[in-house]
């Protein structure tokens, strides 16, 4: 386990908030990230239903990897994930019933989420228990970081409010919490990050080397 | 048997334009946005998700009547169902690869990125969720999956002339093509009212 020693707990987390940020950089598991962010409250639970079945599936999928079969490894992967997603859907539906209402169809496809796949089968299934966790923890945290953001500015604008709660008195922009304005949000915030990538990030990596 | 007619035509209707899959739904955006860079792509993407799309409603429907139902066991519906869709979508792949090998060549490596794609599972869950009848199930598949190609090839044509299109740095790409999407969804949403259910 050489790569264990070289990377940082730390860097594991950032890695996934920043460099490999499910949705501004990889661009994957998009539906719910349009689908649910029209409310700051059910962009955050969707985020941390996420999150939770990230670092559940990751962990599961160290402990078993030393007993599952390359060969099988994929539909064992996803039996595992399903099971999981199961968990957090009737959970949701027993303690937040309101929410499950409006986004119960998309907790439940959380299952096809092509980025909890990848990182178990490219983390997961080839490292321990404890750095699995928080690279689980660092996909599930930039997943939530993601949702938090496109729904606090679909609200604030759509609604002019935070959840729930009303701040700014003049008509809103009814498009941004309509479908269109989802696509909207998450089209200029992916472009804005490309341009901060840009001017900050790499201007800082060239200076380090 | 004239108003299940027309009740099965309006559910395609709907589950095409007025509920479509990308614009209203938000599903199968991965794909939408990884295969609409080229017309030819997006035709032959579009054929085999229709396709398979109603052959999966149909297989569900009959497991969760005829198993899931009996034997109480709904609550698993989530593993079931993405089960059956896998185990179809390989077979399928067998299937063709062996009796039709030029088809397999031309629509193949669109099957395999099928296979866990979520407009496919969505479609046994909203069947299962809405109670329809074998037929419904089929027509909504249909209508998804015909809803799910105007998206394809609308997108796919747009972006064709995109790439000529002087689009600031950050923005090319995705960002633009968001944007674009936005742009349709908003025509969608003409469409709603069209026929209530």
């Amino acid at each position: 386990m050489s790569v264990e020693d070289k990377i940082s707990y730390k860097e594991l987390v950032l890695n996934g908030i920043v460099k490999e940020n499910t949705i501004f950089k990889l661009a994957l598991s998009l539906c719910p990230a349009i689908a649910v962010t029209s409310s700051l409250r059910n962009g955050v639970l969707m985020g941390v239903a996420v999150l939770f079945v990230q670092v559940m599936v990751n962990m599961t999928i160290s402990l078993m990897r030393n007993f599952i079969h390359p060969r099988i490894r994929l539909p064992i992967f996803m039996l595992v994930i399903s099971g999981w997603v199961t968990v957090t859907d009737m959970t949701m539906a027993a303690f937040a019933p309101d929410a499950y209402k409006q986004m119960g169809l998309y907790i439940q496809l959380i299952v096809a989420f092509a980025s909890i796949l990848a990182r178990a089968e490219m983390f997961a299934s080839k490292n321990n228990v404890v750095p699995s966790m928080f690279d689980g923890l660092g996909m599930g945290l930039g997943f939530l970081f993601a949702l938090t953001v496109i729904s606090f500015f679909r609200e604030l604008l759509g609604k002019g409010a935070i959840w729930g709660m009303p701040i700014i008195d003049a008509k809103p922009l009814l498009i941004m919490v309509l479908p269109a304005g989802g696509f909207f949000a998450v089209g200029i915030l992916m472009g804005l990050f490309n341009w901060l990538d840009r001017k900050y990030l790499a201007k800082a990596t060239s200076s380090h080397h | 048997m004239q108003t299940d007619f027309v009740k099965l035509f309006e559910l395609i209707v709907s589950a095409s334009l007025i509920n479509n899959f990308v614009f209203t739904r938000f599903l199968g955006l991965c794909i939408f946005f990884g295969v609409s860079k080229k017309m030819e792509t997006a035709v032959g993407m579009s054929i085999t998700f229709t396709s398979v799309m109603m052959i999966s409603a149909g297989i569900s429907w009959f497991i969760y009547n005829y198993v899931m139902i009996p034997l109480d066991i709904t609550f698993l519906k989530i593993i079931i169902f993405i089960g059956v869709v896998a185990t179809f979508v390989q077979a399928s792949d067998t299937i063709m690869r062996k009796v039709s090998p030029d088809l397999y060549y031309k629509l193949g490596i669109y099957l395999a990125l099928i296979s866990t794609n979520c407009i496919i599972l969505a479609v046994p869950l909203i069947n299962a969720g809405e109670k329809y009848t074998f037929l419904e199930s089929i027509a909504f598949g249909f209508g998804s999956g015909i809803g799910f190609a105007l998206a394809l090839i609308i997108m796919a044509s747009i972006r064709e002339r995109l790439e000529l299109a002087d689009v600031p740095e950050p923005f090319r790409g995705l960002p633009i093509a968001f944007v674009v999407t936005g742009l349709i969804a908003l025509a969608f949403t003409g469409f709603s009212g069209l026929i209530t259910i």
